[in-house]
């Protein structure tokens, strides 16, 4: 397992008060969605309903593929078909180098962060300027992404000033949000004014129609397509939904889920390229395939990217979506990663406590904490785990496995540890013990306690008197 | 009279007893016949979360046999409990008597409001008590309706305490966020599952809880961990303990 979440949780949460500060911030939008959920009284509804619209989706995916490319050319776009990320990216270069390109304004798109498409296209000589805010913020900081909805929920704001000092030459030490999005604002109008092109991601595409919506909340992919000439779509091939009509059920969905608004500020609309200029849709694969060939983690597909799962994540919180070392953190990227490269990612669906709280709020259903379970198991079985957790599962089974094995080794570890010195128990070795205090080991198991409660047939008495002996327990 | 396999989790028979205890008085004070069959040992849940399936099989086989001819199988742990309802098919599915196992076993608290149908229980417990919904029996069981969920509220373990007299349930800020135990993730995580529950802690505080208290003591053994450590005036019991009417 090369990248381990573990050690970089611990380097984010040492510094206590911004971890603290970072999940107060996702909470308070988790909350915000909470509000707009329940001002729908259908919401549980509407999740089955988009659960089972995105199962349907996917069981025939390929025919809607198809249908979808037939409509989308037929409104006069140009459809390609990427097998991976290097496919999509020689497409995408192919498509600006033919028209001169040098200046490209893309609106978020987390396939082509997955794709790694910037760095690419830079390498070969083309400006790329992402205009969503957050984003904008994270490409000058050099940094990736923390989270696919708020790409720079990790920034505070004096952290964007010090950026924009740097970069836009705001005043020093300023950070107040309005002057510094006004800042943001003049810069990327210039960008926006310059590009030779636009991208955008594709949040929704119409099988029945060949059209595909686009959200966001700062109007930049209206913009960055609709001055320039030449627009790219870069879509993953599960973004399909079969008719028009599904769109609604979607729509409620994404917003109030992802940031507790009713809809985004802006629900672009594309059929088709407009009067002069040149529509391109690409469609990615890159692993799709593979997931949907897998009865256990098919229904990963579903996922509409809203990040609700990030902002209820207890873990996520108070790690950061940059201690998951992937496009996409949080519980889906912890199932997502993995089917991309399970020895890389191996430690991601163990950042997780089962809690089931991303379950509960995912707004297609997608059952996130079984399927990281899911993939424990696979991990375990691909011979993936650490050989520490492997042996010491193994030893806890055959313990386990024998009742008098294990009556034993209560036995003894209740001998035994209380009194053993306090170093050699609280140190570096005890994971447990480096914030919290071991149990108080009583002198008895529950299963004396009762034989002698049977014998003496009055459980009533022993038992009362354990509970006053009980409170009398040391206090650290 | 209900004769009532008692299922207690391997920790709480070692580490807890107190637990087990108040778990046999509860029950036999509203007339069940208990029986706790020794054979038992772990429900192997630590092995399934590590994803050591093979390690986990065993403990599932041998857990059938032992409590399959019981009329009902009643744990004190919702996590141990969710385990055997919704992870043991893997191992079990088609073994004789293994859907009726799962359907007859019950976390503690919900035995007594769906099967016992409880409706007073005698005791006083007069203090500001804090309920940590422990995840498993929330999300997994649905002993309680979840914040993520839109429909009715309700919480079968919160219904029980507050017919004890003198019990105060405190608001909490954020009434069934993950304390952060995990199982193994406490100790692979240590860093981020104890700044969870330091935050779980500190929620009860700021609500004025004099005693925490769940439906597991797994999460109670962690959350109790860091109290200790940290000397806040915070006393932690399991419901059963208050159920079963702990004077204190």
């Amino acid at each position: 397992m090369s990248a381990d979440h573990a050690a970089a949780a611990a380097a984010f949460v040492a510094d206590e008060p911004r971890t603290h500060w970072h999940d107060g911030a996702l909470w308070f939008v988790r909350a915000k969605r909470d509000k707009a959920a329940q001002s729908l009284p259908e919401w549980e509804l509407l999740r089955e309903t988009a659960s089972q619209i995105k199962g349907h989706t996917i069981s025939q995916l390929a025919d809607y593929l198809e249908q979808f490319e037939r409509n989308a050319v037929r409104l006069g776009a140009q459809v390609h078909w990427a097998r991976n990320a290097a496919e999509h990216n020689e497409i995408v270069l192919g498509i600006l180098e033919r028209h001169g390109v040098k200046r490209l304004v893309k609106s978020k798109s987390m396939l082509t962060e997955e794709c790694h498409l910037n760095p690419f296209l830079e390498q070969h000589g083309i400006a790329v300027v992402d205009t969503d805010l957050g984003e904008r913020i994270v490409q000058l900081a050099g940094e990736a992404p923390s989270h696919i909805v708020l790409p720079a929920i990790h920034k505070k704001k004096e952290d964007v000033g010090e950026i924009f000092h740097r970069h836009l030459h705001t005043a020093a030490g300023a950070s107040d949000p309005k002057y510094l999005a006004e800042a943001a604002r003049q810069h990327l109008r210039e960008k926006f004014m310059e590009a030779d092109a636009g991208l955008t991601g594709v949040n929704f595409a119409i099988a029945e129609t060949g059209g595909f919506v686009v959200c966001t909340n700062e109007g930049n992919a209206d913009l960055g397509v609709s001055l320039p000439k030449l627009h790219v779509a870069s879509m993953g091939i599960e973004k399909l939904i079969p008719r028009a009509a599904d769109l609604g059920v979607f729509l409620r969905l994404l917003a109030r889920s992802a940031t507790g608004q009713p809809i985004t500020t802006y629900s672009s609309h594309f059929h088709g390229p407009r009067p002069g200029g040149e529509l391109h849709i690409v469609l990615v694969d890159n692993g799709r395939s593979e997931i949907l060939a897998s009865d256990e983690f098919r229904r990963s597909l579903n996922c509409i990217r809203c990040g609700a799962c990030m902002n209820t994540c207890p873990v996520y919180r108070r790690s950061g979506g940059h201690s998951y070392g992937t496009t996409v953190p949080g519980p889906i990227g912890s199932i997502l990663a993995p089917a991309r490269d399970a020895a890389a990612h191996g430690s991601l669906p163990f950042a997780c406590s089962l809690c089931g709280s991303c379950t509960d709020v995912c707004p297609v259903k997608i059952d996130l904490h079984h399927q990281l379970l899911a993939w424990r198991k696979e991990i375990a079985h691909r011979g993936l785990l650490p050989r520490s957790k492997r042996w010491s599962m193994k030893l806890a089974s055959l313990v386990l496995g024998n009742s008098r094995l294990y009556t034993l080794a209560g036995k003894l570890a209740r001998a035994i540890v209380p009194r053993l010195p306090r170093f050699m128990i609280y140190n570096r070795l005890n994971a447990w013990g480096q914030k919290r205090e071991l149990p108080v080991f009583p002198q008895q198991s529950f299963r004396e306690l009762y034989r002698l409660s049977r014998e003496q047939g009055n459980g009533e008495q022993v038992a009362t008197d354990f509970t006053d002996a009980a409170d009398e327990r040391p206090k650290a | 009279m209900l004769r009532v396999g008692l299922f207690i989790p391997c920790y709480v028979d070692q580490l807890f007893p107190q637990v087990g205890m108040a778990t046999v008085r509860l029950l036999e004070r509203l007339g069940v016949e208990v029986d706790f069959p020794e054979a038992q040992t772990c429900c192997g849940q630590p092995m399934a979360n590590t994803g050591c399936t093979d390690e986990a099989r065993p403990l599932a086989v041998k857990f059938l046999q032992i409590f399959k001819d019981y009329e009902y199988v009643v744990c004190p742990s919702g996590s141990c409990a969710a385990m055997v309802r919704h992870h043991y098919a893997e191992y079990l599915a088609g073994q004789p008597g293994f859907e009726e196992l799962r359907g007859k076993t019950y976390e503690l608290c919900e035995f007594l409001t769906d099967v016992l149908k409880v409706d007073k229980l005698p005791g006083r417990f007069p203090y500001r008590v804090g309920l940590h919904q422990s995840c498993h029996g929330l999300r997994e069981l649905r002993l309680g309706s979840s914040s993520e969920i839109v429909g009715p509220a309700f919480g079968k373990a919160r219904q029980l305490l507050e017919l004890i007299d003198g019990v105060e349930l405190v608001p909490l800020e954020r009434p069934d966020e993950c304390c952060g135990f995990g199982g193994t993730f406490a100790v692979n995580e240590a860093a981020i599952s104890a700044m969870m529950g330091q935050d779980r802690v500190r929620d009860h505080e700021q609500a004025g809880a004099e005693v925490l208290t769940a439906n597991d003591m797994s999460c109670l053994m962690h959350l109790d961990g860091l109290i200790r450590r940290e000397g806040k005036p915070i006393r932690v019991l399991h419901i059963a303990e208050i159920l079963a009417g702990a004077e204190t």
